[in-house]
């Protein structure tokens, strides 16, 4: 396989995309919003409950390609227990690395399993892919009245 | 053309030699990822033969200038130019005179000029206007923007399992308050080439004119819509090897000259004065403004270089490269075709068990093959088969078996990669 591919299909990705974690609709949500990009037609709700500022649980249904639906499950993964601080802290730090890549000095472990992701930017057409879950979970916390998040 | 509007002719075909016709085509030697350019994406737009690169090149080396106002040299020049594009359209489509085509900047435009400028004059409330489940959205969304306006309805020709439009149902559906029939000649989303003959006549037995959106079925040969009766037929210069932002309004002239103007400007008029405009001839009065002059040219080089093309020879290429990929590709397991229809042109859209099409580009590309993922602009179709999207290849006459052939080692190789 070539390079390129192997960084962009890693084994955790392809993983993800096959079986899904938390991809289940959480009953008594207290956030649903909707992740869409009209463009390729990947589709997701994500669901959160809050307490206190903090994400109690997170879930997400729907369709896309491998890389919006493992970014989306490998998200839900890491963000559970998460405050709100951290939560939108670690959408930063996502989306420097899927726009700007590892840097030089960066050491991949202090990204945990997004290190996976650490390819997508060598694929412009593919970030907005990676980030469409992040960006409805972001709008999730921020904005309680949220319920459609579109990218293209 | 004869007996059918598109494929399956009679005639007997000489050996057309797609090797040789690449030299003409000068991106068709790129390489992509390090790879030869495989491209399957002429559904979308087609490559530029040397002869329009040339001819829009020359067009603003020599005779760049504005045309139908200056009495000097270069506006006369580029006036004639622009003129004999119009009669190089007239000829690829057969239509009676140069009054009925008119210059717009492609399908889109063409088919937005129709519905405004028809819809604001023939629909009224209770009326239909009546297209099909395999259109383009460019063949939807503006009936739907002047049903709305009017009040009118817009009614849908279903499709069947192998993406033919169910003429039973058209039958039933065209009743009387259908006040324009809008279909196309050729599906984007899927190949089918439509039976555009049949709609025509029976809409016409019952009046009712008939719109063919022609943009995926001119890259396949000259049509003549003086045979298929078609009111209006609209094509985009992209597609069929010619320019970007540039298209054509074929419109009968009986009808196109009882429509009011579509914009209001320049060129479109005879006199101007504050109380009173009085509207300019056709087709003039619906190409308001300076029209994209160079883009018209190109078109004309377009339209030129392939009416000397030898089209039986091309027909019978083409369909032994839709057989050939076709077979080749149904190989692969896990592949299913989207679009089976018995008369179609050179598209196979498909989809690989449950990885997303845009995994699929996304693998191909890095082989440099280019094809298209998503829903083409037709999502209706996708709702219909229950997919979000395919993966498309498109074929024109320059591909080669070979190509093929790396098409379907790519797919193979998606299997590999996305493991499955």
């Amino acid at each position: 396989m070539r390079d390129d591919l192997r960084s962009l299909y890693q084994e955790i990705i392809l993983d993800h995309n096959k079986n899904p974690r938390n991809f289940r609709v959480l009953e008594g949500a207290d956030r649903v919003v909707e992740a869409y990009n009209p463009l390729c037609g990947d589709h997701y709700t994500i669901y959160l409950s809050l307490e206190q500022g903090v994400i109690r649980e997170i879930t997400f249904q729907g369709s896309g390609c491998a890389i919006s639906k493992s970014s989306a499950s490998v998200m839900s993964t890491m963000l559970k227990g998460k405050t709100r601080q951290e939560a939108e802290e670690w959408f930063r730090r996502f989306h420097h690395l899927v726009t700007e890549g590892l840097g030089a000095d960066e050491d991949p472990e202090s990204y945990g399993k997004l290190a996976a992701f650490s390819g997508v930017n060598e694929f412009p057409a593919r970030v907005k892919c990676a980030i469409l879950a992040w960006h409805t979970m972001k709008s999730a916390l921020q904005d309680p009245a949220a319920s459609t998040i579109s990218t293209e | 053309m004869p007996a059918n509007t598109l494929s399956n002719e009679q005639t007997v075909a000489g050996v057309f030699d797609a090797e040789a016709i690449r030299e003409e085509f000068p991106i068709l030697e790129r390489r992509v990822h390090g790879r030869p350019l495989v491209y399957l994406d002429n559904a979308a737009t087609t490559q530029k033969p040397l002869p329009v690169l040339r001819a829009e090149d020359s067009y603003y080396r020599t005779l760049n200038s504005n045309v139908h106002r200056g009495v000097h040299r270069l506006s006369e020049e580029a006036t004639e130019a622009y003129e004999a594009s119009r009669e190089s359209v007239r000829r690829y489509l057969n239509a009676a005179s140069t009054q009925e085509i008119v210059f717009v900047r492609g399908t889109t435009e063409a088919i937005n000029l129709v519905a405004a400028t028809f819809g604001r004059t023939h629909l009224a409330p209770g009326d239909v206007v009546l297209i099909s489940g395999l259109e383009h959205h460019s063949n939807i969304v503006p009936w739907q923007m002047v049903c709305a306006e009017r009040g009118a309805t817009l009614s849908v020709i279903p499709i069947d399992d192998r993406g033919q439009l169910r003429m039973d149902e058209f039958g039933r559906l065209l009743t009387d308050r259908v006040k324009i029939v809008a279909v196309n000649h050729v599906s984007n989303a899927l190949g089918t080439v439509n039976p555009v003959r049949e709609i025509v006549a029976k809409a016409h037995a019952r009046s009712i004119p008939v719109l063919l959106d022609g943009a995926q079925a001119l890259p396949h040969g000259p049509v003549d819509v003086r045979e298929l009766e078609c009111d209006f037929y609209a094509f985009s210069g992209h597609k069929v090897f010619g320019p970007t932002g540039i298209g054509v309004l074929y419109g009968r002239s009986a009808l196109l000259g009882s429509l009011p103007p579509y914009q209001g400007g320049g060129d479109m008029i005879r006199s101007v004065t504050f109380e009173k405009t009085v509207y300019n001839d056709l087709p003039y009065r619906f190409e308001a403004g300076t029209p994209n002059i160079a883009g018209s040219i190109g078109l004309g080089a377009a339209l030129d270089y392939l009416w000397k093309l030898d089209w039986p020879g091309i027909r019978a290429h083409e369909r032994d490269l839709l057989s050939y990929a076709t077979e080749q590709i149904s190989t692969v397991p896990g592949i299913r075709l989207i679009g089976t229809a018995e008369e179609k042109v050179g598209v196979l859209s498909f989809v690989l068990q449950d990885v997303h099409p845009h995994d699929i580009g996304t693998i191909l590309d890095q082989e440099g093959i280019a094809i298209r993922t998503g829903h083409h602009c037709a999502q209706p179709v996708m709702i219909r088969f229950g997919i979000p999207a395919t993966a498309r290849a498109s074929f024109a006459f320059y591909n080669t078996k070979a190509e093929v052939d790396a098409l379907v080692e790519g797919v193979r190789r998606v299997r590999e990669v996305m493991g499955v």
